[in-house]
Order: C-alpha cells, then sequence, then structure tokens
C-alpha cells in the first residue's frame, strides 16, 4: 500500500504563515486486537521534517500515541507568498510520504 | 563501534582506494560530526519509557523542571473521545528549542516532540490518544531551562460522563 501524500494549507501574512496539514496514517499503537484476539502490528509516524523553501523549519519525533491520520499546524517566520513549504514523513516500517505547496 | 575505531577503519579503507575515497570519508566523518545531535536522534529510551519520571529523564537528563504559567496549554478538560483529544502548546518563552507532549497514564507516557527552530514559532496543534483519565503535561526546552504545565484531562466511555 502506498502511503497517501501529506494534505497542506497555509496562508501568509506579515511574514509569518499558518500552516496545517493532514497525514493520513493508520498510527497503529502495536497494543490493539483484531476480531480473531491477534495483535495488531505496530505501524506509526516516527519522524516528520517540515520545510520552508530548503530551510528546515521544525522537525518532529512522534510516538504511536498520536491520533490516527495525524493533524499537525504550526506557524513559520519570515515565509512570504511564492514561498515552498513542504511536510515529509517517516514512520518505524521506513515507508516515507510528503507533500508541498506554493504559499499564496 | 567507538568513535576512535570506525575513523581507523575509514582511513585504512579509504587509503587503500584512493586519495578522493579517503576525502570523501573524511567529510563524512565531519559531516557527522557536525549534525546536531538533538534535530535527528530519536529520543528511543524516552519514547520506550512507561512512566513520566523516565521520560523527563531520558529527554532532559538532569534538568530541573519548573512549573511555568507562560505555556497557554489547549487540551480539553472533558475528551469524549480519547483516540482524537486536540493539543495546542504555545508559549512566548524565548529561544524554545523543544516542546514536548507527555500523557501519564498512556503505556508509553511521550506522545510527541517538537523541535523548534529558529524560523518556526513556539505554537504547536496536533491531536493525540489518551487512554484513560489522565494528567496531561506540556514540557517546553529553553537551552538549560526546562518549564512545564499540567491539565487533567478526563476521558468519557460511551459518552455518560466520567
Amino acid at each position: 500500500m502506498a502511503a497517501k501524500p501529506v494534505k497542506i494549507r497555509a496562508r501568509a501574512k506579515d511574514g509569518l504563515a499558518k500552516i496545517k496539514c493532514l497525514m493520513p496514517h493508520p498510527m497503529e499503537t502495536g497494543t490493539r486486537r483484531d476480531a480473531a484476539g491477534n495483535l495488531i502490528a505496530a505501524h506509526y509516524i516516527e519522524t516528520v521534517t517540515c520545510k520552508h523553501n530548503d530551510t528546515e523549519v521544525l522537525t518532529a519525533q512522534w510516538g504511536p500515541s498520536v491520533s490516527k491520520d495525524p493533524y499537525l499546524s504550526f506557524k513559520v517566520k519570515g515565509a512570504n507568498s511564492g514561498d515552498r513549504i513542504s511536510v515529509s514523513w517517516v514512520d518505524n516500517l521506513g515507508e516515507t510520504s510528503s507533500g508541498e505547496m506554493i504559499l499564496k | 563501534m567507538k568513535p576512535g575505531l570506525f575513523l581507523k577503519e575509514v582511513t585504512r579503507e579509504a587509503t587503500c582506494e584512493s586519495r578522493r575515497g579517503f576525502i570523501k570519508a573524511l567529510l563524512g566523518v565531519v559531516a557527522m560530526a557536525a549534525v546536531p545531535l538533538n534535530v535527528f536522534a530519536r529520543a528511543l529510551g524516552a519514547f520506550n519509557a512507561d512512566n513520566t519520571d523516565k521520560v523527563l529523564s531520558e529527554l532532559f537528563g538532569g534538568l530541573p523542571v519548573i512549573d511555568s504559567n507562560d505555556i497557554v496549554f489547549k487540551i480539553p478538560d472533558i475528551a469524549e473521545n480519547g483516540a482524537v483529544v486536540p493539543v495546542t502548546v504555545s508559549t512566548d518563552i524565548a529561544n524554545v528549542n523543544q516542546i514536548c507532549i507527555v500523557i501519564d497514564k498512556n503505556p508509553t507516557p511521550l506522545s510527541a516532540v517538537f523541535n523548534i527552530g529558529e524560523h518556526s514559532l513556539a505554537d504547536i496543534s496536533t491531536r493525540v490518544k489518551i487512554g484513560n483519565s489522565s494528567i496531561a503535561r506540556a514540557l517546553v526546552r529553553a537551552g538549560d531551562m526546562v518549564y512545564m504545565v499540567k491539565k487533567e484531562v478526563k476521558v468519557t466511555i460511551g459518552g455518560c460522563g466520567g
């Protein structure tokens, strides 16, 4: 199953960009059981990297207790329209995905 | 592997091959040394720790944790659905490096660590899972200072009130 891209919405005003993103991902904790009583293997996003153009502005490390289909919002200083915002993640199984948008 | 041993091996291998290889290897070692640890190294111990005290000592070493009123920690008092609890942490404290979210009663209390750079504001929102009614903590690290706010969150099961 190919990982779905990160959805990003962002708005820049007076040099400050507010960014919201959604990362479709199961975020399995590894403690849940399926109907037959077997443990469902842990599968969760471990690292998130957010970039403004080519500068890393925010990184996050997550455990399995971040909700399914994680939501993240953050604010970037000195961002103006035309700048590129990108967000990428790596999960505990080595899958990756990313998304990007140009600020309006 | 010890760092010294690694360097020795790299050097031996490289000199056997070519000077270019050696320079490449050397650059690799320099690059590794230049990467700030707290940005890339996953705080494995802290994520595996099963109680809050361990999480704090893994994350911050022996640094004292100070209760603070300067952190805005938005999390509902009563969460109807423990699987999706919105959290916002923001603060005006200067030079913030890290924001951490800890839920005491989760099997692994540490939920998330955000490394704030000089280009982003200490203002983040996300959603976490909370298994049972628990104390939730937001921790903010600025240099060698660690600030904390606590809030109790009740998780109602079946929506009948906790």
